[in-house]
């Protein structure tokens, strides 16, 4: 690095290079040339758009009208509008459940497949499949398994002799939740797997030597050497995989449309049947922009694990 | 760079694929309990909905609907009615070409721009390098559900309302910043020294991406390739809003929009149009686990 740029000023001094070259040279100027593709695209698609929807929120625009600003009135709406609240309630509810479950089942996964067995390679590809199908279309197979009428799950149950009649899994508020929860799981499971994966194999196996020859046992193992180790990615996955959660729409959209009656609906989908939908555009905004000081939230987590991460691996940056 | 270097290393260190390491201690019956009967539960758990995808879309619609005479989790006279009904009666080969061409282009636009930005930020060391690194990756945190809204508008004002083009379009804005940061780990690992000889003779800062950086990141240009290409093949929430007419759909969208009409003999079809819309990832994918593995942990461990 330092000999590069010691290399320029000395180049100068031979040639005297005219405004135009040492431009040429100059790492700002290229450096700005080469950022304009992805800064193109992120400030007109990505920065622009989120301060344009903030501001959306603030005005009654509609559907092929323009919108005059009527201050924080979509708020106040929001704010005496009881579905709005459900869908609050659901969208925690959906969160902290599904990630609570998906981060159990994950980190279970992930333990097991470190281990020792044939085929790993193979399984460890298998296990991650659910992940790469297009979500909406293992939903829509879902949504066949949970058929009123002809659903597996049911008849499965009836044949054993638990149940008695189907389970109407997406028309009942309890039974919709749940269901939609369990796609959720089954969806996010492989990620948080396979990426807690990665850490564990980080590990080295000498420090679980080391402790089982001090007569740790299996859980003891797990809680001092595994669990400290493993703090740093949990939290960043962790926060990935809550951001995903809480800000979903596919799933329910394929699903249930927010039914039945909005015992489903999570924000992202409330805002989307507001804002297009019924074309209401600056309520739908209004909502959209409600959940970003959740996102924030999740960030401020995300950036707190990764500067522990730091600390642990002896960086004083 | 201690992170790349921990990445890069991580197999060998640890030592856990091949190595038996302690598990020579745990007899079969033990290990039968605690680790094949959990795995296998699993396993079957995660790999159901797939195989009843595809049992489905292969079931003659009289033993869809009658569990009583025939077992359900079986076929016996497998037809492929579902299938060509898919392909020749629907515009789903159309759909399939849509998600295909927006998935390409908006890929291919995403890895150009992301390789640049990416050596920028790692080896041009411009002024505020590092704020920019940060904010693509606040960028990578910013979820379509918040921004779909005003995106119509902003797509409705281009005019690019109902074209695949919006698609291209937007779509980078979700593969920048994670192709970016996944770019930037492999191109930090690149030796400062082969940049600097060409430097000595004479090659301009384009030459050397194009000529040594480039080809030597070419796994990670895999991976961010396979790992894009997936993103946008899985978006729904811009194409459900951008997109209105039926011939210019792409598959998720078309599958939730244009089927669902209702009728009970619908769910053969249905399962055939999510079978053969998954199985040109399932098959990119089997080719390249690897790179998509390393590109999934990649990105969340830098």
């Amino acid at each position: 690095m330092s000999t590069i740029q010691t290399s320029l000023p000395q180049a100068a001094a031979i040639g005297e290079p005219s405004a135009w070259v040492r431009l040429k040279t100059n790492r700002n100027v290229i450096a700005l040339w080469f950022m304009l593709p992805a800064a193109a695209f992120l400030i007109l698609f990505l920065a622009y758009p989120l301060g344009l929807g903030v501001w959306m929120s603030f005005t009654d625009e509609k559907i092929g009208r323009s919108g005059v600003f009527v201050g924080i009135e979509n708020y106040e709406w929001l704010w005496d509008d009881s579905i709005f609240w459900l869908s609050v309630f659901n969208t925690l509810l959906y969160t902290i459940v599904a990630s609570a479950i998906k981060f159990a089942i994950g980190l279970y996964l992930a333990l097991l497949l470190n281990r020792h067995m044939p085929f790993k390679a193979m399984i460890r590809a298998i296990v991650l499949i659910p992940f790469i199908v297009p979500t909406v279309l293992s939903a829509i197979a879902f949504w066949w398994i949970y058929d009123a009428q002809f659903s597996i799950i049911s008849w499965s149950l009836i044949k054993l002799g638990i149940i008695t009649q189907n389970i109407n899994f997406l028309g009942d508020t309890s039974w919709a939740r749940a269901s939609v929860i369990i796609a959720n799981i089954w969806r996010g499971v492989p990620f948080v797997a396979i990426t807690l994966l990665a850490g564990l194999q980080t590990v080295s196996p000498s420090l679980y030597e080391a402790a089982t020859l001090d007569g740790a046992t299996s859980w003891q193992r797990f809680r001092y050497i595994t669990y400290p180790l493993l703090t740093p990615i949990i939290a960043v996955v962790m926060t990935f995989s809550v951001l995903f959660t809480f800000t979903d729409f596919q799933l329910i959209w394929a699903l249930t449309r927010g039914g039945p009656v909005n015992a489903t609906h999570l924000m992202a989908t409330l805002s989307y049947q507001r804002g297009i939908i019924s074309g209401r555009l600056g309520e739908g905004a209004a909502i959209a922009t409600a959940m970003i000081p959740f996102l924030m939230a999740a960030i401020a987590i995300s950036w707190f694990g990764m500067q522990r991460r730091k600390w642990q691996q002896g960086s004083d940056q | 760079m201690t992170d790349t270097a921990l990445q890069a290393k991580a197999p060998t260190t640890a030592g856990s694929d091949e190595s038996e390491g302690m598990s020579y201690l745990e007899s079969l019956p033990r290990r039968l309990v605690t680790l094949y009967l959990p795995l296998f539960i699993i396993l079957v758990v995660l790999l159901f909905p797939f195989y009843w995808m595809g049992l489905t879309s292969i079931k003659p619609d009289e033993q869809l609907i009658d569990m009583e005479k025939y077992n359900p989790f079986w076929v016996v006279h497998p037809t492929f009615k579902h299938i060509s009904k898919l392909l020749f009666e629907t515009q789903y080969p159309r759909w399939l070409w849509n998600t295909m061409y927006v998935a390409v282009g908006a890929t291919t636009l995403s890895i150009f721009a992301s390789v640049l930005a990416a050596y920028a930020i790692v080896r041009l060391r411009f002024k505020g390098a590092d704020t920019v690194g940060v904010l693509i990756f606040f960028a990578y945190l910013v979820p379509p559900s918040i921004l779909f809204i005003p995106l119509a508008s902003v797509i409705q004002a281009y005019g690019l309302f109902d074209s695949p083009l919006s698609l291209i379009l937007v779509y980078p804005t979700l593969l920048i910043p994670f192709s970016t940061w996944l770019l930037m780990g492999y191109f930090k690992t690149i030796p400062f020294e082969l940049e600097e000889c060409a430097l000595i003779d004479g090659a301009n800062r384009w030459q050397i991406l194009v000529k040594i950086v480039v080809p030597l990141a070419v796994p990670g240009l895999i991976s961010a390739f396979i790992f894009s290409f997936t993103l946008c093949w899985n978006e729904f929430i811009y194409a459900l809003t951008f997109l209105q007419s039926t011939p210019n759909k792409t598959v998720p969208v078309a599958i939730v929009n244009e089927f669902v009409d209702g009728d009970i003999y619908k769910w053969g079809s249905l399962m055939a149009g999510a079978l053969v819309g998954s199985l040109p990832l399932v098959i990119l994918y089997a080719f390249f686990v690897e790179h998509y593995v390393s590109a999934m942990t990649g990105a969340v461990k830098e």
